[in-house]
């Protein structure tokens, strides 16, 4: 029998914990393609957030440390300094990366570590019952922002990849989608190109997701993906936003 | 060398070749001197953004299977409290160096031993220890700072440099060849659990450093298992120098840099004839319970002395399982003891025997000068004695030599007899005294007896 | 036997490094010494002070809190210290910047003109120089030949030329009170 689909070495049997519609898995599916076709992904080192990625040791069939929340970064960044050779990755969540470790990432980012960020924005946190999250859009309604996130009160979401950009420590800051078929490939290609920047030594990367939580937003998962669509990417556009590789590719 | 530069040095000749840190005095010359020697040892020193970043960096260096170091100063080491737990949980080796000056909050840039119950409760959140190394000498600060890498690999575990601002300014001599190129101990095992990026094998599986354990049941095993580990540490690691403790009335306990000044009062309290002793615990965590409670044999009292308002002196009390009166005797906010504060308190402990002591001391110095002043008319005597034996004066000398060394005598007597009705007079008030602690004992065992 | 010395000045009269040369000479001479300057903001450019201590055996307190020999190069630090000094120990002042001033009567009084020798010697930086030969004239802590070892050590090969000049102002130093 001809086999058509092939689950990836890269990602352990451990069924995903996460909830219905919720494309965390696809992400995890495709960093660890990634991983595995670039031939890094059985030396290469995770380091997983707090959030909803929490058990990211569990899946990812590669070392793996779980970091204090925010840390992730600084995680990556000793382990990177032991191992320059080495794939070394994070995997976090808007709150995780973008509230408390807002210092990790950015000083990670402009000291150009040679890490890979695989950063997950679903504008929420999602693991501790849908808290209003530094990415929450204006007037989205949360468990903490009950009357929809008010700008006035507490301020604007945080753009990271726009934000990190302007550093010259980063090679490539690339923000995707994975609501549909040709965002989800568009997504693995610019993980893959993440990794493979990493591994010539260029510098930071980091692959901003743009992801769905329909429970936490009250959606079923098809809503959702098309909330992904209407609310979440004209507030987050999608994009390259560093690339000093670029001129020549395109 | 100063005594950080020291601490550095000697952590990258046993071997550390990461070190991540922040700012903060009075600890700054440790990142400055790494900063300058890890490029050329091939190591890597990197300036984190705050102190939580480094002690993450830490972690996941430590995870990664280095020798890896970070060094700060009491606020900052609150900052890296949560990381340190999380090592803790993942048990990840790692050596923290903590130059305390007061607090709390920004407090000063003095020298203080305040942090005393964060680094021997644990310090940050969750069930565990960490073993505290106090050193109290440059000399001593390489030596501890190279076993403390050691202690970390062989259990798994961060340690903790406890020293101050004293320590880390100080410049005393110090041996570096000894210390120069230490290799780890030999029973250190390879590092098969570290995330080093590794195929998988048989010996090696995939490595996970994590501290999550979701499951209660499994999380409780897990701390099982950190307190057997804790156990052994308690059981071979513990150490303590003890001086002048054989005969000690007024035994002191202090460490690190208090101790040195707490030394210099034991010897002028012992010029004084006051008999003390000092237990210097050299581990803070495990403590020297053993030792401490070795000197109540002679130990009347206990002296606890520190830069703080009174930490260890809890320990102590524990120690001593109130067996005996424990004191303290502290400065802190970046204050530090004079000798001469501690040799006041401990008078004021001797108290009333130690009065006593003092008469007999005198009566023993007077009767020493009454001998000395004899010996010396005797000698000067003798020489003169073949010119002046026919001397016409002679006799009349003669006679003036023994009336003064009559009165001598008759001092010197007169101290004799005074110095034994006050040792009899003691002696009495001791029997009693002896009696009075018999009789309680008894009703002491009694009521023990009663309870059960 | 047991010698504790608190030199105490302006941050950039080389009051650190005169307790340095103190306890480096000690160390030749195989005493234990320690070394403790203050710390903090003080040392920028305001007070600088230093306590050597050097002894036969272990150092206890590396702190000199009632100093025996007391070493003045300002006169904030002649007003801040003096009252602590032990009765019956040394001070030395540098009397080109103090003048004026009521002394104790219960410690030996030595004035040393630390800048106006240097000047003499055409060279203000010995300032420091003169004043560290006074304390060995007034102590002998150790021999004069330790102290040039070490004082030539110190400067080592780059700046051996500066050891003459250096060892003159010492010597004018020590001679006020050999």
């Amino acid at each position: 029998m001809a086999v058509v689909f092939k689950k990836t070495n890269m990602l352990t049997d451990k069924p995903f914990h996460y909830c219905p519609g919720c494309t965390h898995g696809i992400i995890h599916r495709l960093v660890a393609e990634v991983l595995e076709e670039l031939g890094i992904g059985e030396t290469a080192i995770g380091v997983a957030p707090v959030g909803c990625a929490v058990f990211a040791y569990d899946y990812f069939n590669c070392d793996m440390m779980e970091a204090a929340h925010g840390r992730a970064p600084a995680v990556a960044t000793g382990a990177k300094r032991v191992h320059p050779d080495k794939a070394v990755f994070t995997y976090q969540g808007d709150g995780d990366l973008a509230s408390i470790g807002a210092a990790e990432i950015v000083h990670a980012a402009t000291r150009g570590e040679k890490i890979t960020v695989i950063f997950v924005n679903n504008a929420i946190y999602g693991m501790t019952g849908g808290q209003m999250a530094p990415t929450t859009l204006p007037g989205q309604v949360t468990t903490t922002s009950p009357y929809g996130r008010d700008t006035n009160h507490c301020g604007f979401p945080v753009h990271v990849s726009e934000m990190l950009s302007t550093l010259n420590g980063p090679a490539y800051i690339e923000r995707v989608s994975v609501h549909d078929v040709p965002n989800i490939k568009k997504a693995k290609a610019a993980i893959k190109k993440a990794f493979t920047l990493q591994m010539e030594g260029k510098g930071f990367t980091m692959v901003e997701v743009i992801s769905s939580c329909p429970t936490n937003w009250g959606k079923t998962p098809k809503e959702a993906l098309e909330w992904v669509k209407s609310d979440m990417l004209p507030a987050y556009p999608l994009g390259v936003y560093k690339d000093i590789t670029a001129g020549g590719d395109e | 060398m100063k005594g950080n530069e020291a601490i550095a040095e000697a952590a990258i000749q046993a071997g550390c070749r990461f070190f991540f840190g922040y700012p903060i005095t009075p600890q700054n010359q440790i990142p400055e001197y790494m900063s300058k020697r890890m490029p050329q040892v091939g190591g890597c020193f990197l300036q984190s953004e705050s102190e939580v970043a480094a002690i993450n960096m830490v972690y996941g260096a430590g995870g990664a299977g280095a020798r890896v170091m970070t060094s700060s100063s009491s606020p900052g080491i609150s900052l890296k409290q949560e990381g340190i737990s999380y090592i803790v949980g993942a048990e990840v080796p790692c050596v923290i160096v903590n130059m305390v000056r007061g607090g709390p909050g920004l407090g000063s840039i003095q020298p203080a031993q305040s942090d005393y119950y964060q680094s021997t409760r644990g310090g940050g959140h969750g069930d565990y220890r960490m073993p505290v190394l106090a050193p109290g000498s440059v000399q001593e600060a390489v030596t501890l700072t190279q076993d403390a890498f050691d202690l970390a690999d062989r259990y798994r575990t961060p340690v903790m440099v406890l020293g101050d601002g004293l320590i880390g300014q100080m410049m005393e001599p110090v041996d570096m060849e000894q210390a120069s190129n230490r290799q780890p101990a030999a029973d250190l095992q390879e590092k098969t659990w570290a995330a080093t990026g590794h195929k998988p094998t048989q010996e090696a599986p995939r490595a996970i450093i994590n501290s999550l354990y979701i499951d209660p049941v499994v999380l409780e095993q897990h701390c099982m298992k950190l307190q057997a580990k804790y156990d052994a540490i308690e059981a071979a690691e513990c150490r303590w120098q003890e001086e002048m403790v054989d005969d000690a009335e007024i035994v002191i306990v202090a460490y690190g840099t208090t101790a040195r000044i707490a030394r210099s009062a034991m010897r002028k309290c012992r010029e004084k004839g006051i008999k003390v002793g000092m237990i210097r615990p050299i581990t803070l965590w495990p403590f020297p319970n053993a030792a401490i409670r070795a000197t109540l044999k002679t130990a009347k009292k206990f002296l606890c002395v520190e830069m703080s308002t009174g930490q260890m002196v809890d320990d102590v009390r524990l120690a001593v399982e109130g067996q005996r009166p424990v004191e303290f005797y502290g400065r802190t906010g970046g204050m530090v003891p004079t000798v001469g504060e501690i040799v006041e308190k401990l008078e004021g402990m001797a108290g009333e025997p130690s009065a006593v002591e003092q008469l007999i001391n005198q009566t023993t110095a007077a009767l020493d000068q009454a001998a000395t002043a004899a010996q010396e008319t005797f000698a000067g005597f003798g020489s003169k004695i073949d010119a002046k034996v026919n001397d016409p004066a002679f006799i009349e000398k003669t006679e003036a030599f023994k009336q003064k060394t009559g009165e001598l005598a008759d001092k010197a007597f007169d101290g004799l007899a005074k110095g034994a009705t006050l040792l009899g007079e003691i002696g009495s008030k001791a029997f009693g005294a002896l009696s009075d602690l018999i009789g309680g004992n008894k009703n002491q065992n009694n009521n023990k007896e009663g309870n059960e | 036997m047991e010698k504790q010395f608190l030199i105490a000045g302006f941050g950039g009269q080389g009051v650190l490094l005169i307790g340095q040369l103190i306890a480096k000479a000690a160390m030749r001479e195989e005493y234990e010494v320690s070394w403790m300057p203050s710390y903090g903001p003080e040392m920028r450019g305001g007070e600088a002070n230093c306590a050597v201590v050097i002894s036969d055996e272990e150092i206890g307190s590396p702190l000199v809190t009632e100093p025996p020999v007391l070493v003045a190069m300002n006169r904030p630090s002649l007003a801040k210290f003096m009252p602590k000094m032990a009765p019956g120990g040394i001070l030395l002042y540098n009397a080109s910047l103090i003048e004026d001033v009521e002394l104790r009567d219960d410690v030996t009084v030595i004035p040393v003109p630390c800048n106006q020798i240097a000047e003499e010697l055409g060279n203000q930086r010995t300032a420091n120089m003169v004043m560290l030969g006074a304390v060995l004239g007034a102590t002998q802590f150790v021999s004069a030949d330790s102290l040039k070892e070490t004082l030539r050590e110190w400067l080592g090969e780059k700046r051996a030329a500066m050891l003459d000049i250096n060892w003159q102002a010492i010597e004018r130093g020590q001679a006020l009170n050999a």
